[in-house]
């Protein structure tokens, strides 16, 4: 243990491999430091750190509440005074873009997280165990994945009032679908791998294997596809909202905002009050695309920098 | 030990004494599903009535053409399969169907493998460390200052520093992670190391590097081997006694002299005659043999003797009969109707 300085791994491979003298770096730098190498990625992450602090920190960027009307300032084009103009009912389109990416925010990563958590364990059992186990999940999700999503959120709409819990619930309901597909196909590829087997060999749990072992390399894609989850359901909470379906007025959401302004003299008249709302879906949902994007390579440890 | 098999009176206590493992009529068949519906419409006969006995401190090679089982056969012994049928008895204690659990509380840290496949046989998330140390983890209660004792003693005797040990494996060479594959299986000082192809994926210089540190840790920790590789010439390097096999099957068994001297197996002379003979053995240069046809599948094997197809010496009995293994003297066997 004192002769750690001696040089006795074979002479031959130690000089084909100089990298080795570096200093170690970890895992998660080496993924850092990969994601932020791609440019897309960091104006993403640039973008949507701001639209995230902005929605936290709504009331300290705006003098107004969303719901404050005030009749006299109706359809006011952009000023000093209203950044974004004002709306139909003279409330500052600015502060319910800001309260609004409260609401879409949160319940697109409430939804997510509930839904990738159930995903990741539904898909690590059925893809590591396999059989009758991994036959009867499937077939659950094949059955939910059946369900016209659209068509049963219009049913159950009309029989409870739309609310933001009942919301996330039926994103939950059905965004664990994809990620249980996922997670599974990604197990069922990584169990014969052979540090899968070999870990098999050492008596390590099954338990063990599956969230110690496999489900760290699964890591990536899971990672991937709930970024670019958040963003698709803030698009199609956008969309129920906009339907009326979603998020009820007075509470602003950026869905609900554009139907208000769907109405087409509105949207000649005060350019403003459509543009805004429907931008910052647009820049948000890109933001999460960059971001997924990038994160999907900076995971691939094919990819070096 | 206790002596389970004490009531078989065809064994001397002597050879069990040395038997550490032993199996007997072993079967691996992989159902082949069709349909939505999965049906089972067959079976890939992957391993298919083969014994054999393995003696404490010895390296046994298992050699044959791609397909012919010996990955699986390697994988049931070490009981990441369950024997189709067929019994497995590893130090006088039948293994072939015992629980994941009960395998866990002794069987698992005795035999170990070495995998093929240096850069997937290493999880790519975990650090030197982190991999070394898990198998110490499930199986003692060591400090953890005696653990790293542990670790870096092993890093040593397979020729790595334990500078290395908060790195991951993507920063090593192959044959340094072969390496570091060798000291993890060391970690649990196992009686029995079945080595898949393990030098296999290695540039040729490399390979010599590697066998020759199993030999030297066989020599000093008495491990014994089995050594499953394609390669005749490396199986000739390490083994004491060589199997060949050939669709599911043992074809011959013997030790390395009489098997690359004198190989009877039609099959075993076929194969043997592709290999260069070292310039300072005797033997005479065997005339090249070339099978005629292609190794028929595992799904379908021909009836009787599986080398039928393609035997230069085939007979009709072989078309209907399936030859057994036969002593032919001490130590060789061949399952073939010529003998
Ligand atoms: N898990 C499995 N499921 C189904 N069939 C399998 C499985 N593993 C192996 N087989 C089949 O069993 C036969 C023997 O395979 P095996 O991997 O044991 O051969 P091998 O001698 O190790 O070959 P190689 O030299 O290519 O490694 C092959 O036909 C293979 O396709
Ligand atoms: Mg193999």
């Amino acid at each position: 243990m004192t002769k750690i300085n001696t040089v006795n791994e074979s002479s031959t491979e130690a000089l084909l491999n100089p990298n080795l003298n570096r200093k170690p770096d970890t895992m998660f730098k080496i993924i850092v430091s990969k994601f932020f190498k791609n440019k897309l990625a960091v104006i993403g992450l640039i973008f949507l750190t701001i639209i995230i602090l902005s929605a936290i920190f709504a009331p300290l960027l705006t003098p107004y509440t969303p719901e404050e009307q005030s009749l006299r300032d109706r359809l006011l084009p952009p000023s000093s005074d209203h950044l974004l103009g004002t709306d139909k009912f003279g409330r500052d389109i600015f502060t319910r873009i800001l309260y609004g990416g409260q609401i879409s925010l949160l319940v697109g990563f409430i939804s997510i997280l509930g839904s990738v958590t159930i995903g990741a364990i539904v898909g690590s059992i059925a893809g590591y165990f396999g059989g009758i186990i991994d036959s009867i999940l499937m077939r659950i999700v094949d059955t939910l994945l059946a369900v016209p999503t659209l068509f049963l959120l219009i049913t159950l709409v009309t029989i409870f009032t739309p609310g933001i819990d009942k919301l996330i619930y039926i994103f939950i309901l059905f965004g664990w679908l994809g990620t249980a597909r996922l997670v599974r196909a990604e197990f069922l590829s990584l169990r014969t791998r052979e540090f899968v087997l070999s870990a098999r060999t050492m008596g390590v749990k099954n338990r063990s294997i599956i969230f110690s072992h496999i489900l760290p390399n699964a890591m990536g894609p899971i990672i991937v596809s709930a970024t670019l989850g958040v963003g698709g359901i803030i698009l199609t909470e956008a969309a129920l909202s906009y339907l009326g379906l979603g998020i009820q007025p007075p509470i602003p959401s950026w869905g609900n905002m554009l139907q208000d302004a769907q109405n087409y003299t509105i949207m000649l008249k005060a350019w403003w009050y459509p543009t805004f709302p429907g931008l910052m879906i647009l820049i948000t949902v890109l933001s999460f695309n960059f971001i997924g994007d990038g994160l999907r390579d900076a995971f691939d440890p094919k990819i070096n920098e | 030990m206790i002596t389970k098999n004490a009531d078989n009176p065809t064994k001397t206590t002597e050879v069990e004494q040395n038997t550490l493992l032993e199996i007997k009529n072993l079967k691996k068949y992989f159902p082949i599903k069709h349909g939505i519906l999965q049906r089972t419409v067959g079976h890939i006969k992957a391993v298919d009535d083969i014994s054999l006995t393995v003696k404490k401190g010895e390296t046994l090679g298992l050699v044959g053409e791609s397909g012919c089982g010996k990955s699986t056969i390697g994988r049931t012994i070490i009981r990441l399969y369950e024997p189709t049928e067929g019994e497995i008895t590893f130090k006088n204690q039948n293994i072939s169907h015992m629980k994941e659990r009960e395998l866990r509380q002794d069987v698992r840290k005795n035999i170990q493998m070495i995998f093929q496949d240096p850069f997937a046989s290493l999880n790519p998330r975990k650090t030197l460390r982190m991999i070394l140390g898990e198998p110490l983890k499930i199986h003692y209660n060591h400090s953890r200052k005696k653990q790293e004792e542990i670790i870096g003693e092993l890093l040593e005797k397979v020729g790595l520093s334990s500078k290395f040990l908060n790195r991951y494996p993507h920063e090593f060479s192959g044959g340094q992670r072969q390496r570091i594959g060798i000291a993890r299986v060391l970690t649990l000082n196992p009686d029995l190391v079945i080595a898949d192809e393990a030098v296999s994926a290695l540039d040729v210089s490399i390979q010599a590097q590697i066998t020759n540190l199993m030999q030297d840790l066989q020599a000093e920790l008495g491990l014994t081997y089995i050594f499953i590789s394609h390669d005749l010439s490396v199986v000739r390097h390490i083994s004491d006694r060589v199997g060949i096999m050939y669709l599911g099957k043992l074809m011959e068994l013997g030790t390395k002299a009489d098997l690359f001297q004198e190989p009877l197996h039609p099959y075993s002379q076929a194969l043997l005659s592709a290999v260069p003979t070292p310039k300072k053995q005797k033997t005479v240069q065997r005339e090249r043999i070339l099978l005629k046809g292609d190794i028929p599948s595992p799904a379908n094997p021909p009836k009787g003797c599986v080398f039928h197809t393609r035997c230069p010496h085939v007979m009709d009995r072989c078309k209907q009969e399936v030859p057994s293994l036969l002593q032919v003297k001490k130590d060789h066997f061949v399952a073939c109707h010529l003998y």
